[in-house]
C-alpha cells in the first residue's frame, strides 16, 4: 500500500539515535573518553582522585565562558573581550574588598562591571551596526588596560575581611567536588534549558539562522542581542570571580589569551561561527577536550609548548569533520 | 453565486518617492476568496503597492479600506493585525530550524503557569503537522528547514500565515527559481488559501501560473493600472500586450 499524506507528515526523518551519531558533540565526546581510558591505562598519574579533581575544576573557567560565548555564536557574532572582561571583574573584585568592603559589594560591583560592559558591546553591535569583531576587540584591549589603572599593575592577594570566604567560594569543595564544577554545571543546566525551553533562546537560534526573517517577523532582534553579549560579559564575570577565589591572588594578565581558548571550546563542542548552532552541552564536553589534552600532554612527558599544536588541531578537526558531513550531503 | 463581499478597497492610491512616481491613482476593490493576479514589468509598481497593503510604505495619497473601515498602516505589524500577511520572495525562513519552529516563530505555544512556562514543542509539532495535512502538502513539522525542496518551504511560509488566521495573503513571485513539480504544488497550495476564503494577491512574472489559478488579473505599467479583468475575458496574448504597453489599456 502507497503511504498516505498522514503517514509521511508523521514521520520522522531523523530518528533520536541518528540525530546523536550525525552530532558533532557526540564524536568529541567520544573522544575525550576514549582520552582518558587511553591515559588511565598508560600512566599511573591520570586517573588518580587528586589529578581527576584538578582536571574537573580547571575546565571549570573555560567551560563557564565559553557557554557565554556559545550564545553569542549561535546569533552569528563573537565577543573577544572575554579574556580581559575575566581579568577586570577579578580586579574590581580584589581591590573592591582589598579596600575592606565585603565580599556581597565586591562580587556586586564585579557583576555590575560585566553587565555594563556586555551592554555597551551588545548596543555597538545590535542598535550602531558595528562588526562584533571590531567592538570587543577595542574592548579587550580597554578591559585589560581598565584593570592595569584599577591596580596600578599590582598583584592583589589580601581582599579584606572577608578574605577566606572568597577563598572558599572558589578554593572549597563539596562532597569531594570543586566548588568551581558545581557552579559550572548549575550554569550550563541553565543555559540548556533557556536555549531549548524558553523563547528567548528559539529566538537566538532564529537570529543565528537568518537575521532578516527574525526582524520581519517582528522578533526583539536588537535587544535579543545586546542580551546574549551582557550574558557572555557575565559569564567572564563569574568565572573572575570564581578564578579569584581559587588563585588567591590577582594579576593583570590573568585571562591573556583565553578568549581563544573559550572560542575553540565553543566551536569543538558544535557551535557554527556562521551562526545558528551550538548547544550549552557542547560547550563543556569542547572545553573538557581541551582540558583532558592540555593534562595529557603533562602527564606523558611531553614538551608544555606542544599544547597549542594540539589545542588548535584539535579545533580544525572538530570542524573537518562537520565540514564532511556536509560535502556528503550536498552531493 | 451572489456577489462577494469587498474585503479590501484602495482608493485613488498613489506613492510617489522624491519625482518618482511609483504608483499611480490606484484604485482596485479585492473580494474574499479570490486568487488576483498582479502583473506588470520591473518597475510597474507592483511592487510598491503591495508593500502599502503589506504595511512597508504608507501611501502618498489615497485611501485603503478593510470591510469598509478606513485603515492607516505604519508598520508591517499593524498589516498583520488586520490579517494582512505577506509571503516574501526570500521566504524569510530560517534554515537551521524545524518547519514547526517557522511556522510558529514569534508565536509560539507554550504550557505552564504564570511566568514558568516552556515551549510546548508537542503541541506545536502537531499543529503544524494538521496545518500541512490541510494544504496537502508533504512538508514534515519536524524536519529542518534547511532540508526541504522549494515547495515545500513554500508550504511552510503559507502555514505561517494560516496559524495567524490572515484573511489577505499576498505572495511575491512564489513560482520564480523552483521546478516545475514543486510550482505545481504552490499553485495547489493557492487554491487551498482561496477554498479557505482568503483573498490571495499573486505577484508573478509567469503568464501560465497567473492563468492557471487566478480569477483575475490586474496589470500595472508605469505606476498605472491598465487593466483589471475576469481571468475568462482575457488571454496571454493580451496581458502581454498590456504589460508591454502594445496594447493601450484603460
Amino acid at each position: 500500500m502507497a503511504t498516505t499524506l498522514d503517514q509521511t507528515i508523521a514521520r520522522r526523518q531523523r530518528t533520536l539515535g541518528g540525530a546523536i551519531l550525525g552530532s558533532q558533540t557526540f564524536w568529541v565526546l567520544v573522544a575525550v573518553i576514549l582520552a582518558c581510558l587511553f591515559l588511565s591505562f598508560a600512566t599511573d598519574s591520570f586517573a588518580t582522585a587528586k589529578n581527576l579533581y584538578n582536571i574537573t575544576r580547571n575546565v571549570t573557567f573555560v567551560a563557564i565562558i565559553a557557554l557565554g560565548m556559545t550564545l553569542v555564536i549561535i546569533t552569528g557574532g563573537i565577543d573577544l573581550s572575554v579574556g580581559s572582561v575575566l581579568c577586570l571583574c577579578s580586579m574590581v573584585l580584589a581591590v573592591t574588598m582589598h579596600a575592606g568592603y565585603g565580599i556581597g559589594t565586591g562580587i556586586a560591583v564585579s557583576v555590575a562591571t560585566a553587565l555594563v560592559i556586555g551592554a555597551f558591546n551588545g548596543i555597538l553591535i545590535a542598535y550602531l551596526g558595528f562588526p562584533p569583531f571590531v567592538v570587543t576587540l577595542g574592548m579587550l584591549s580597554v578591559a585589560r588596560s581598565l584593570a592595569m589603572v584599577a591596580s596600578n599593575n599590582t598583584v592583589v592577594f589580601e581582599f579584606g575581611p572577608d578574605h577566606d570566604k572568597l577563598l572558599a567560594l572558589g578554593g572549597g569543595s563539596t562532597f569531594g567536588v570543586a566548588n568551581p564544577v558545581i557552579y559550572m554545571v548549575v550554569l550550563a543546566l541553565l543555559t540548556g534549558f533557556v536555549l531549548r525551553w524558553t523563547r528567548i533562546g528559539r529566538y537566538i537560534y532564529a537570529i543565528g539562522g537568518n537575521e532578516q526573517a527574525a526582524m520581519a517577523t517582528g522578533l526583539p532582534v536588537r535587544p535579543i542581542k545586546v542580551c546574549v553579549y551582557m550574558i557572555s560579559a557575565l559569564s567572564a564575570g563569574v568565572a573572575g570571580i570564581i578564578q579569584t577565589g581559587w588563585l588567591g591572588a590577582v594579576t593583570t594578565n590573568i585571562g591573556a589569551g583565553m578568549e581563544l581558548q573559550v572560542i575553540a571550546a565553543a566551536v569543538i563542542g558544535g557551535a557554527n561561527l556562521a551562526g545558528g548552532a551550538g548547544t550549552a552541552f557542547g560547550a563543556l564536553v569542547g572545553a573538557a577536550l581541551i582540558e583532558v589534552i592540555r593534562n595529557s600532554l603533562g602527564l606523558l612527558g611531553i614538551n608544555a609548548f606542544w599544547q597549542g599544536t594540539f589545542i588548535g588541531s584539535a579545533t580544525i578537526l572538530a570542524v573537518l569533520f562537520d565540514r564532511i558531513r556536509n560535502f556528503r550531503r550536498s552531493e | 453565486m451572489g456577489r462577494l463581499v469587498v474585503l479590501l478597497e484602495l482608493s485613488n492610491i498613489s506613492k510617489h518617492f522624491g519625482a518618482i512616481q511609483a504608483v499611480n491613482d490606484i484604485s482596485l476593490s479585492f473580494e474574499a476568496g479570490q486568487v488576483v493576479g498582479l502583473m506588470g514589468d520591473n518597475g510597474a509598481g507592483k511592487s510598491t503597492l503591495v508593500k502599502m497593503i503589506a504595511g512597508n510604505y504608507r501611501p502618498s495619497h489615497g485611501t485603503m479600506r478593510i470591510n469598509g473601515n478606513d485603515i492607516v498602516l505604519h508598520r508591517p505589524i499593524e498589516a498583520r493585525q488586520f490579517g494582512i500577511e505577506i509571503v516574501h520572495q526570500d521566504l524569510a525562513l530560517c534554515d537551521n530550524l524545524s518547519a514547526a519552529a517557522n511556522v510558529f516563530l514569534g508565536r509560539e505555544l507554550r504550557r505552564g503557569i504564570g511566568p514558568f512556562r516552556v515551549l510546548d514543542y508537542k503541541a506545536m509539532y502537531r499543529r503544524a503537522g494538521e496545518i500541512f495535512k490541510e494544504l496537502r502538502s508533504e512538508t514534515r513539522a519536524r524536519d529542518l528547514v534547511k532540508q526541504m525542496s522549494g515547495g515545500q518551504r513554500q508550504a511552510v511560509a503559507i502555514a505561517r500565515t494560516m496559524i495567524s488566521e490572515a484573511k489577505i495573503v499576498l505572495m511575491d513571485e512564489p513560482t520564480a527559481a523552483i521546478s516545475v513539480r514543486q510550482v505545481a504544488e504552490v499553485l495547489h497550495l493557492i487554491r487551498e488559501l482561496r477554498a479557505r476564503g482568503i483573498l490571495v494577491v499573486l505577484i508573478s512574472h509567469r503568464m501560465p501560473d497567473v492563468f492557471d489559478v487566478a480569477d483575475r488579473v490586474v496589470v500595472m505599467r508605469r505606476g498605472r493600472k491598465v487593466a483589471d479583468k475576469p481571468i475568462a475575458q482575457t488571454s496571454p496574448e493580451e496581458v502581454t500586450g498590456l504589460i508591454t504597453g502594445a496594447i493601450e489599456g484603460g
